[in-house]
């Protein structure tokens, strides 16, 4: 904790927005400037099931793989500056990820020099049957449907846990706490928590510290990165710095980056990774609180820093959302690339053909799509009424297809290619080979009682 | 209010002028299961009534009609001068089920922003 303007200060800097973002981040915002905590988010709503099916097969895998390499090139950097980690790469093996994020910094030669905390207790997967024998229905929050449904394809379930258990980590002295299904928005919260003493019903405060982690969750997404206002005005986006979130204990605090960095903080790109993925914005439900996004001021504080204060906060509800993963069936999908003249008409008659093709060998989807990349694809009918489709240079079929019957999804891979030589003319592209049939993960979002999940926090030395 | 010849109309308020929404807004949009949100940020504090007034939920049901089988809900920012829009249905199951190119809605941002609307401009 440093002072800035007189007011304590912990600075949180974002490090990994989602599994497979740049590799580079981690070590330019702990080398770049002060900072008291790296955050990193790799978790999305399907990556659970992906990573269940890496454990199931290999009982020392199941974590973000990725996080290894980023902390192997961080770690000897960490303890020098007094960086701790919050990251939720464990995954569904978070003692295994512990274990090898412990190896390498012995390697590293720093054994005894660095505590990990681990945090499990979020995975159901095993208690899914006394749990809905015990009446948790576990229902489709979107659909309402009963989990009993799809209980033997169920790949993953995993409760959303909060800010707290990693709170509990940094207090037991670990310097990087690694994370099952914790909230993105929990890994920023939690070392606030932990820093300025903040008290479970301090909804306020805890609200504040939930929208600075809404804020920098999607690492760059807030300081220049797919930011659409004056895009072609921001600079350096190679170079782009990952956000830093620079807080005080009344709740309010700034967004910066490091100095000589790429990219741009402004109220309007701010705003934007403010909404983005908003549901009902006077209530942002996490397992911590209830914050009220209508309540958020936003000034610009100066070049590449914006003032953020103002927010309130609800108690948090009784409930725990669980993400739960389930084998739905098979999917592919197949392109084609027409040229010059008439490319639109030449797409859209291969389209046809294709589809009488699959028609004729009596397969049944569940959906075929087809869309014209170049016409329509990204803003359907909306373009189209306005694209030049008779003069389009080339357009792209692409056609995917979706079912519960994988030789039919296997056949369609094969009806793609025989177009070059048997369908419409002036047809290129498909030097990437024959499509693959994919399976099909399917998402089940639902609730659960929060006294029936109970974290679990350990802490040991390397 | 009459349609003058160059296409723009004259009211007792004075005259209008038809633009689309990406002169008056940003936008960005993201996913949540089968449905897309969109915020709509206003590029300019005067612009955000005139957001609120003609960017309504039915308005904007009617502009994505053919791309969502379901409903559109509104909620309101004023104090980031912006709209949240709720496209429900818009993802073809949202996902790893749909088949689209834009499976996760993160380019129905800039479709709202084809939406035309009639603005006033002061005599």
């Amino acid at each position: 904790m440093t002072s800035r303007r007189g007011q304590p200060t912990v600075r949180i800097a974002a490090g990994q927005g989602f599994w497979g973002d740049w590799l580079e981040a981690p070590y330019r915002q702990v080398t770049g400037g002060p900072i008291d905590y790296l955050m990193m988010d790799y978790l999305a709503e399907v990556t659970m099931s992906i990573l269940q099916k890496q454990k199931s097969r290999d009982p020392t895998l199941g974590y973000a793989t990725d996080f290894l390499p980023s902390m192997e090139r961080i770690l000897p950097v960490l303890g020098a500056r007094r960086i701790k980690v919050t990251a939720n790469a464990g995954g569904v093996n978070p003692r295994a990820c512990a274990e090898a994020v412990a190896e390498a910094a012995r390697r590293l030669g720093l054994a005894g020099k660095l505590r990990i905390g681990v945090v499990t207790g979020d995975d159901l997967l095993g208690r899914l049957d006394a749990l809905l024998a015990r009446g948790h229905a576990l229902k489709n929050l979107d659909t309402g449907r009963s989990l009993h449904e799809v209980r033997d394809r169920v790949l993953s379930a995993n409760a959303y846990l909060g800010a707290w258990p990693v709170a509990a980590a940094l207090r037991q002295g670990a310097d990087v706490v690694i994370t099952g299904r914790v909230t993105d928005t929990g890994l920023t919260l939690a070392p606030l928590i932990h820093a300025f003493g903040w008290r479970p019903d301090a909804w306020d405060l805890l609200a504040a510290g939930t929208v600075a982690g809404h804020t920098i969750e999607c690492g760059a997404q807030c300081s220049g990165g797919n930011c659409l206002v004056d895009w072609e005005k921001i600079p350096d986006l190679a170079n782009v710095g990952y956000p830093i979130v620079e807080a005080h204990p009344d709740g309010t605090f700034e967004v910066a980056k490091h100095p000589g960095t790429g990219g741009r903080i402004t109220v309007g790109g701010v705003t934007e990774q403010l909404v983005y993925e908003m549901g009902d914005p006077t209530q942002y439900i996490t397992p911590d609180c209830i914050a009220d996004f209508t309540t958020i001021r936003l000034e610009q504080a100066g070049q590449d820093r914006v003032r953020v204060s103002g927010v309130r906060g609800r108690p948090a509800t009784d409930k725990l959302k669980v993400s739960i993963a389930y084998f739905y069936g098979y999917k592919a999908v197949g392109t084609l690339v027409y040229a010059w003249p008439d490319a639109y008409q030449k797409a859209q008659a291969a389209d046809r053909v294709l589809r009488q093709r699959l028609a004729d060998l009596g397969l049944r989807f569940e959906a075929i799509l087809t869309e014209f990349v170049g016409a329509d694809a990204t803003h359907g009918p909306l373009a189209r009424r306005s694209a030049p489709l008779d003069a389009l240079p080339e357009v792209q079929l692409r056609v995917g297809v979706r079912s519960t019957d994988k030789p039919a999804v296997e056949r369609f891979t094969r009806e793609i290619a025989p177009l070059i030589l048997n369908g419409p003319p002036s047809v290129t592209g498909f030097a990437g080979g024959r499509p693959k049939p994919e399976e099909i993960v399917a998402y089940w979002p639902a609730l659960i009682d929060k006294q029936v999940v109970e974290p679990c926090v350990e802490v040991v030395d390397v | 209010m009459r349609r003058r010849k160059d296409g723009r109309t004259e009211g007792r308020k004075g005259r209008s002028r038809r633009v689309r929404l990406v002169e008056l807004a940003h936008a960005r949009s993201g996913d949540k299961g089968d449905t897309a949100n969109v915020g709509l940020i206003a590029l300019k504090p005067r612009y955000y009534p005139i957001l609120v007034e003609q960017v309504t939920a039915a308005r904007v049901a009617r502009h994505f009609q053919g791309m969502i089988t379901g409903t559109v809900e509104r909620y309101e920012l004023p104090n980031l001068l912006a709209l949240n829009f709720l496209l429900h249905g818009a993802l073809d199951g949202g996902g790893t089920m749909s088949l689209k190119t834009d499976a996760q809605g993160k380019v129905f941002s800039t479709a709202l922003l084809r939406l035309e609307i009639d603005i006033e401009v002061p005599r």
